[in-house]
């Protein structure tokens, strides 16, 4: 009956998804008080970060040990304060060798 | 003499909108890279749903959001209600409610209301990620920059999926893939090296997240519900163990 075009899908999505970002930024003005609150918000970013690398990182790539060696190297280039991307870049030629050194052995 | 010192100190915090432009293009690059990689794999399944090409780019481009964007596409292919897709747009990307509400706090309080709107637009996981994690409050230009170079690539990477989607090898794709978790370890690391409860929190976030992907009944939830139930859990306990002291991001101890 009711003409599903892929165009009205997506114009709701976009305005939902969209709706979501923009309502608590514009109800919350000024700084929040509540320590819980501001404790719970600075701990947000870093969770959700954390929670969507592992084991996403490991489940992503062809053979789960090369997420693994990059998972680990990356942790430690991290840790030794090199930026984005030189970590990102690290990972990703990691990745790539072992994936096409591996199936050779 | 002394007038001159105070002058130049008060400078530094209105540092040229150039500069931002110049950081967030910087930092937004590997997520551009990133974003490209997912968006082609993206589109590969937008082409099921029968977007074209230039809906793709128009729909990737506004909307910015990796797990919802598949969920969208899955619905459109097996022609779901309006309802279906608006529940499927509230639940993988609720997250966003909890960044925009951390966002607000990074914002400068005379901010106008335009510029939180188009900086509430920017999130994303990653355009988040970089943004809150500046010392000081976050200048939009540098949230503008960034979200506007990995938004083009985004939209990009999911036209060129859904022209040539299957033509690149899956070792590059796969390699390419990891560039975004790469990019996350870069962001959460160095605050838990600095902060004690961060690493605390990270480390119970792996733990937790690892788990809770095998294990028998939350593995057959989705990967966003589970970002959203995990996220409020551990930030919720580690807030109520170990809240953060009344101080402004400055470093210092």
């Amino acid at each position: 009956m009711e003409q599903n075009s892929p165009i009205l899908y997506i114009l709701l999505a976009i305005l939902v998804t969209n709706l979501i970002r923009v309502l608590p930024m514009m109800l919350i003005k000024g700084p929040i008080r509540n320590t819980f609150l501001r404790s719970f918000l600075y701990y947000v970013p870093y969770v959700t970060l954390a929670v969507m690398t592992f084991p996403a990182i490991i489940e992503t790539t062809l053979t789960p040990l090369a997420g693994v060696i990059a998972l680990v190297v990356g942790l430690i280039a991290a840790w030794y304060g090199l930026g984005l991307f030189p970590v990102a870049l690290i990972c990703c030629i990691i990745v790539y060798l072992i994936d096409t050194l591996l199936p050779m052995l | 003499m002394e007038a001159v010192n105070v002058k130049d100190r008060s400078r530094t915090d209105t540092s040229s909108p150039l500069r931002h432009i110049g950081e967030g293009l910087r930092d937004g690059t590997p997520i551009a890279l990133g974003y490209f990689a997912v968006a082609f794999s993206l589109g590969i399944i937008a082409k099921k749903a029968g977007l074209t090409a230039p809906l793709g780019f128009f729909s990737s481009f506004f909307t910015r959001a990796s797990a919802g964007e598949y969920g969208v596409y899955t619905l459109v292919a097996i022609h779901a209600t309006y309802v279906e897709l608006i529940a499927m747009c509230l639940v993988t990307n609720l997250r966003y409610m909890l960044m925009s509400a951390a966002l607000s706090q990074k914002l400068a309080p005379a901010t106008s209301w335009f510029h939180r709107l188009l900086m509430a637009c920017c999130i994303t996981d990653e355009i988040f990620g970089i943004s809150v994690s500046r010392t000081g409050y976050t200048p939009p230009a540098y949230t503008y920059s960034a979200a506007l170079i990995s938004s083009l690539f985004w939209a990009s990477g999911c036209a060129i999926g859904i022209v040539a989607g299957g033509m690149l090898p899956t070792s590059i794709v796969s390699a390419l893939s990891v560039a975004l978790y790469g990019m996350f370890l870069a962001i959460i690391v160095p605050p838990a090296r600095r902060d004690r409860n961060v690493l605390y929190a990270l480390i119970a976030s792996f733990f937790l997240s690892g788990i809770c992907a095998v294990a028998p009944i939350v593995s057959q939830w989705s990967r966003g519900t589970r970002t959203i139930l995990l996220t409020i859990l551990i930030s919720s306990v580690v807030a109520w163990l170990r809240p953060v002291k009344k101080r402004e991001s400055n470093g210092t101890e």
